[in-house]
Parts: C-alpha cells; structure tokens; sequence
C-alpha cells in the first residue's frame, strides 16, 4: 500500500470529519492502527481542526461550565440513587397495576356475561310467559267451544246423523249435529282424511225424492281447525247429508265419484 | 492528541479523566454548537447536554469507528442541529443557515482577545472561497461527502481532493 498517496486521497480529514460511512471509517481505523505515518497525519489533522473551532468558540468562562454540568451529573446520579430504588419497587407497582386492571376487566367480562344470562333468562322467560298465557287462553277457548260443543251435543233440538264412509274412503266417518230450530249444522269432520292441497270438502243437504243436492258450505281451513267441528247454516229441510272433495273454492253440484260419506236422517 | 488510556479512563466512570476530556475538548466542541445555534446562552446549554452525554454514553465510544474527537463532533453537531429544528428556534433559523464559521470570526469582538482566534482569524482569510465553504459544511455543519457535492455541484472525488488541499492549507498557517 503506497501510503504517501493514501494520506493524500483525501480520506484521512473526511474520517477526522466524521464524513465517511461506518464501514470506511472502520477500514480507515484498521489502516493507521498499522500505520504510525498515516496515525500520525491523522492526528495532526484533528489538531488542525480543533484549533479551528476552538477559534471559533466565543469567549466562555470553561470552569463554571464544568461546576454545572457536574452539578447536574451529581444530581442525575442522586436521582440515579432514587431511581434504582424506584426500579426496584416499578415491577411490583405496575404488576399490581396491571392486574387491578386485569381483574377489573375479568370483573367487567363477568359482570357483563351475567348481565347477558340475566337478560338472556328475562327474555326466555317472558317467552315461557307469554306462551303460558297464550296456553290458558287457548285452553279457555278450547273449554269455551267444548262446552259449546256440549251444549250443542245436549241441546234437545240436535238431531246427530252419522255419515257413513263410501265407496272412495270407506274408512272415512263424519257426523252432522243439526239444530233445525237455529238452521245450524255441526260438522265433527274428525275421521275424514286430510284433503289433499287444492281441494276442498263440500258439505250437502239432499233431499231424496228426487235426488237434489244443495250445498250447505265448505269446510274451509280444514287442515288450520284442531277439533275439525264446523259450523255451517243450514235451513233447509235437509233428509240426508253428504260430503264430497271438490276443487278449491267449490262447485255447483257434487262430483258423486268423490263422495266420501254419506248419511240419511232418521225420520222423526 | 487523543489519549486512549484516558477516554478508557472515561469509560470506567473516572471522573477526574472526564474532566481531562472537558479541558481538552470543551472549547472546540463549543465552537462547533456556536457556529450552528449562533446564540452563546444556547450553545452553552447544548455544550453541557452534550458534555453530559459525553460522561453518561461514553461505553458507546468505539475507537475502531473512529477517533474520539469525531465521536463528540457528532454528539456536538446532532444536538445543536436538533436545537435549531426545534420550534423554539424556527424564528432566526434562517439567518443561521448563511452563516458559517468564517462570518464568526470575522464579525465577533467578543473572542477578538483569544489569542488562537486572533492567529486563526488572521489567516482564514487567505483560504480561497471554495475552502471555506468546503469546511463549513464537511466539518462544522456535519455533511456527508455525497451532500457537500450536491451542495457545491461538484464531483465526489473532487471534494475530497480539493479538502485535504484546503486542510493543507490551514495546517501550514496554523503551524507558522
């Protein structure tokens, strides 16, 4: 290494500058440590420097300077003396922190899963509630028409026709409860099959001789009725009672292949 | 000349080496803060700062980085340019950045009596232009090789070069 043109690259005050990147300062550190000629330059250099900007240092009383900066060094190390006290006594202030907060937080989360329970029970049992009430005041509607249902069985004017199955569901049974004196006609459809979907049954009063059939109505909403009794009008002077499947909404006379049941009341 | 056995000193927590290391350094290490914040009362709260850094890091002085001297230059520079960044200063920021060492030597009475000042001051003005500016921003204002190109519009290797002419320089007036 040709040391004359090393120290005239340049390289040497940009170092003493503080100019170069870590990487080449460490290079150039490694080069005077095996050079007293370059170590030497190097120096010389700083000297030059640190007269320059010493030059350049307005008057300043250095010893007062000195008195301050050790005063704060002494009251830093004082605080220091404190200040390892403190660190020793931080962990356990701020663990405690931590965990009060903690367990405020575990607190909270609780309070706060109880409060949903609490709320999440309130509302099941307002749901409990409101269908036992909507229970009673079904089952007191249930009495209600059962009683109606016997007095109507009771009253002395009811007349039962039982309807036979036919030829189509011979296991099906209907029976008529007919108060000639109100023209009402209860129709305990129980035992006829669930009519299938866009059908409907037509009750119809006949009169024998000759055969007319009259419509007396629909057992609408047959599948929605639970005890499957119907009330219907009837004021005519009915000698028997049929029911057939028609489609939806009724027809004008009885499509006797779907007759289902079919029942003669009893001459008096 | 730097005392490898005192900076060790230093770093073994010796306060009388650190205060060595202030006689020694104290009064350049000012010069740079000064020729940055351009405020005495200022730059000698910074110059305790950084003397107190000095003393508190000085295990973070590695001499195979470089020389110690740099070490505090940086410490110097970086604490006076974080001063004049700061809001408190934004006011006369501006008339700081045109300023440089030589204005200082040249305007001052106040460091007139300084014999140091007085022999740099006599031949600072013999130092061409482009010398002066070249160690303002390399030296007093802490620029890279790279930035002070930019800044001069010259080539990197040129301000190199041309640096260690102007150093020459002022080591040859200084040894007079």
């Amino acid at each position: 290494m040709d040391i004359q043109e090393y120290i005239s690259s340049g390289i040497l005050e940009l170092y003493v500058y503080g100019a170069l990147t870590e990487a080449e300062s460490r290079e150039v550190t490694k080069v005077l440590k095996e050079h007293s000629e370059i170590r030497k330059e190097v120096e010389e250099i700083e000297v030059a420097l640190q007269k320059l900007s010493s030059a350049v240092a307005p008057t300043y009383n250095a010893e007062a300077l000195l008195a301050s900066i050790k005063q704060k060094l002494s009251n830093k190390s004082g605080s220091g003396v404190v200040h390892i006290d403190r660190k020793k006594s931080t962990p356990w202030v701020s663990y405690i922190g931590w965990a009060a907060s903690l367990l405020l937080l575990v607190g909270l989360f609780f309070l706060l899963n109880d409060n949903n329970e609490l709320r999440q029970q309130l509302n099941s049992e307002k749901a409990r509630s409101a269908k036992m009430e909507q229970q009673i005041a079904d089952a007191r509607e249930d009495a209600e028409k059962t009683e109606e249902l016997l007095a109507v069985l009771r009253d002395k004017e009811v007349t039962k026709i039982p309807l036979q199955g036919q030829n189509v569901d011979p296991g099906a049974f209907a029976a008529v409860y007919w108060n000639k004196k109100e023209n009402t006609a209860y129709i305990d459809a129980k035992d006829l099959p669930e009519p299938p979907r866009g059908k409907v049954y037509q009750v119809w009063s006949l009169k024998l001789d000759p055969l007319t059939p009259t419509s007396i109505g629909l057992l609408d909403g047959y599948t929605m009725d639970e005890n499957k009794i119907f009330m219907l009008e009837n004021a005519n002077e009915s000698e028997a009672f049929g029911i057939t499947l028609e489609p939806q909404g009724g027809s004008e006379s009885p499509t006797m292949d779907q007759l289902y049941v079919l029942g003669a009341v009893a001459a008096p | 000349m730097q005392q490898d056995g005192l900076i060790l000193e230093l770093q073994n927590g010796n306060q009388r080496a650190f205060e060595r290391i202030y006689e020694l350094y104290s009064e350049s290490t000012y010069g740079i803060i000064y020729s940055i914040v351009h405020d005495e009362k200022i730059a000698e709260e910074i110059l305790q700062d950084v003397f107190l850094k000095i003393w508190n890091n000085s295990s973070s002085y590695n001499s195979d980085k470089g020389r110690f001297f740099t070490w505090v230059l940086n410490i110097a520079r970086n604490a006076s340019i974080d001063q004049i960044r700061s809001k408190s200063h934004k006011n006369s920021r501006k008339n700081l950045t045109t300023d440089n060492f030589v204005d200082i030597l040249e305007s001052g009475s106040n460091f007139s009596a300084k014999a140091d000042a007085i022999g740099v001051k006599k031949y600072i003005n013999v130092l061409k232009p482009i010398c002066k500016k070249l160690i303002d921003l390399l030296f007093f204002k802490g620029f890279t090789q790279k930035e002070t190109a930019e800044e001069l519009d010259m080539p990197l290797g040129t301000v190199k070069t041309k640096n260690r002419a102007c150093i020459n320089k002022l080591r040859e007036m200084l040894v007079e």
